[in-house]
């Protein structure tokens, strides 16, 4: 089984800064981790191939500084690892970055089985995903909660919906979104996080991928950001209720009698 | 598609929104509030609203549908549509807008929109701008102005695909207002059906679950009683269950609680979770961080409980308690009794 795991850097914090030309994120100088729903992805992939063999590649697109989250996910039992990096691909929105993992994915080849997270934090789109699988032609399951089982041709999962569940039966190749729910990721051991250190890590640029140069990066990507403003202030007074509990509760329920929140009831 | 010049940009027309369908024929209520938008927009570009709607049984939706806005309605029936597969209806929808070309496609955020429609725009190459909380017409070019938090919601981003169509969006149930439905409404109904093609290569669905009452109806609540870090632990949401039985409302949570496991994800309020409209929202011990704001700040009335009355939701509450919610919530469950008041019944 050949499976790619996407995973993507993410600032640490919400406190990174907004480019105020191109209306991007400043990834530079904020702290980065990977994205903490690519951990579980990461972990099913390396847990899938503990089953049934194979080989895991961990995939990321973003500057050099990304080989990071990529030592991680080595270091958590990733086979090799490949960093899409280049100036060409940034400012990529979802369709185009998912457009240039899909052609690093078509490069590696021969791939069974990709596993993303089920979002990412900091844009909270969901979109990737589901992108790469549209443009490999793969059918997708999104929400994965448990991996049912794993057979030649097919892979069985149970996905989330609003009103309860789905299991679905997947032939390969196939494209999997997983939640929290799925597993509990590994602590790398310190000797394979030292391994992993050591490891190369190719960067790949559009031409080793095949990537159309009108498909990738800002230009090319539908989407633009136009404006960006602090949220919304709900426009209110405070009403404040201090003191000891039994006065606050008093205060408080003589408060919402007054505004009409509360009804007598009958007691029984 | 990629728009080469201004003539192509004029073969899309009309404002389409996706029906949410439960087991191929149980509409959402978020379809309404989806309609509702659509309609707005619809005025603005002095076009038409289409419902689009697959399922396997649409007599009921398609009258709702009608009834909420839709001047027409694509139904595509087919028995193959009684449960949810991406990659059917995709293809479905693909040669549809292909066909038909609209301007501008809606869709819920719930977890069948926020996996289907990606798939779509990539398919189609359109811009898809996911969990908008608002959406405008850009009186200078037409172009649809997306509004959505970014950035964990620390910025509103507004987001335009002028050069791309159709124009695609998400947004999440309970952030639009549905329109009081008018049963006298009719709308046209265009029928199309599966094609052979369209199946050839789908996944299998082997079952579908659909619980018929879920026991966390957040986005139904009127009141909600929610939790956050201050609550120290599992324990500090029984007091909150306690609480919220009295008042006849839901427990919700923040996601300091949720990613501590002292409660099920399915009670998290927030970007990452539930987006509330309940008439009274009561935060205990919850900061307020913005991601949590965003999916209960339209809640009527908000009130806070925190030892604190300095963080952001004690600043945002409509009533501020100071006080240490271990003490004060029995109290007031106490002085609830002694009156003999309890929440106004909604219905």
């Amino acid at each position: 089984m050949k499976i790619v795991v996407c995973i993507k850097q993410v600032p640490a914090t919400n406190d990174a800064s907004i480019d105020p030309q191109t209306k991007r994120i400043v990834r530079e100088g904020t702290k980065a981790i990977m994205n903490p729903f690519d951990l579980y992805a990461v972990e099913e992939a390396v847990s899938i191939r503990e089953r049934v063999g194979g080989e895991v590649i961990a995939l990321s697109m973003g500057p050099e500084s990304a080989k990071n989250v990529l030592v991680e996910a080595l270091s958590m039992g990733a086979d090799r690892a490949v960093l899409l990096c280049d100036r060409a691909f940034g400012g990529s929105d979802t369709w185009a970055t998912s457009y240039a993992l899909a052609r690093a994915i078509d490069s590696i080849g021969g791939v069974d089985l990709v596993i993303c997270g089920k979002q990412a934090v900091d844009g909270d789109t969901a979109q990737v995903g589901a992108g790469i699988a549209a443009k490999l032609d793969m059918l997708q399951a999104a929400n994965v909660m448990k991996v049912e089982s794993i057979g030649a041709d097919a892979i069985t999962v149970k996905r989330m919906n609003e009103r309860g569940w789905d299991v679905v039966r997947l032939r390969y190749p196939a494209l999997l979104t997983v939640l929290k729910d799925i597993n509990f990721p590994r602590i790398p051991r310190l000797r394979d996080a030292r391994a992993a250190r050591k490891a190369d890590i190719p960067l790949w640029k559009p031409a080793d991928i095949g990537a159309d140069l009108d498909r990738i990066g800002l230009k090319s990507s539908p989407t633009q950001v136009v404006k960006t403003a602090p949220p919304p202030a709900r426009d209110n007074v405070t009403y404040r209720i201090e003191g000891s509990p039994g006065e606050v509760a008093h205060a408080f329920v003589r408060e919402l009698l007054d505004r009409g929140l509360l009804q007598e009831v009958r007691s029984e | 598609m990629k728009l080469v010049n201004a003539e192509e940009r004029r073969n899309y027309s009309n404002v389409w929104v996706l029906a949410e369908l439960v087991g191929g024929k149980e509409l959402q209520p978020v379809s309404c509030e989806l309609l509702g938008a659509a309609s707005g927009l619809a005025r603005d570009r002095n076009c038409e609203v289409w419902a689009v709607a697959l399922g396997c049984d649409l007599s009921a939706a398609i009258d709702t549908l009608a009834a909420c806005g839709a001047d027409k309605v694509i139904a595509v029936e087919d028995a193959r549509l009684n449960a949810f597969n991406d990659e059917l209806e995709c293809n479905v929808l693909e040669r549809l807008v292909r066909k038909y070309r609209p301007e501008i496609f809606l869709g819920a955020a719930t977890n069948r929109g926020r996996a289907l429609i990606p798939r779509l725009a990539s398919r189609l190459y359109a811009g898809l701008t996911a969990d908008c909380t608002g959406l405008s017409i850009d009186p200078e070019n037409g172009d649809l102005l997306q509004t959505r938090p970014a950035f964990g919601g620390n910025i509103m981003a507004t987001i335009r695909s002028g050069g791309f169509r159709p124009q695609m969006a998400t947004v999440r149930p309970k952030v639009m207002k549905a329109p009081d439905p008018d049963e006298h409404r009719k709308a046209e109904v265009i029928r199309e059906s599966v094609d052979d093609g369209d199946t050839a290569h789908i996944k299998q669905i082997i079952e579908t679950v659909i619980r018929q009452e879920t026991s966390v109806n957040l986005s139904d609540a009127r009141i909600i009683v929610s939790g956050g870090r201050a609550m120290k632990g599992p324990e500090g949401f029984r007091l909150l269950e306690a609480f919220a039985n009295r008042l006849g409302g839901a427990v919700g949570a923040s996601r300091a609680a949720v990613d501590n496991g002292w409660i099920a994800y399915p009670h998290q309020v927030g970007q990452t979770g539930r987006t509330v409209q309940a008439d009274i929202y009561i935060a205990c011990g919850i900061s307020g961080q913005i991601q949590h704001l965003i999916g209960m700040q339209s809640c009527k009335t908000i009130i806070a409980i925190d030892t604190d009355d300095t963080t952001p939701m004690m600043q945002l509450a409509d009533i501020a308690i100071k006080g240490d919610l271990f003490e004060v919530i029995p109290e007031i469950m106490k002085q609830l009794d002694t009156e003999h008041v309890s929440c106004i019944n909604p219905l």
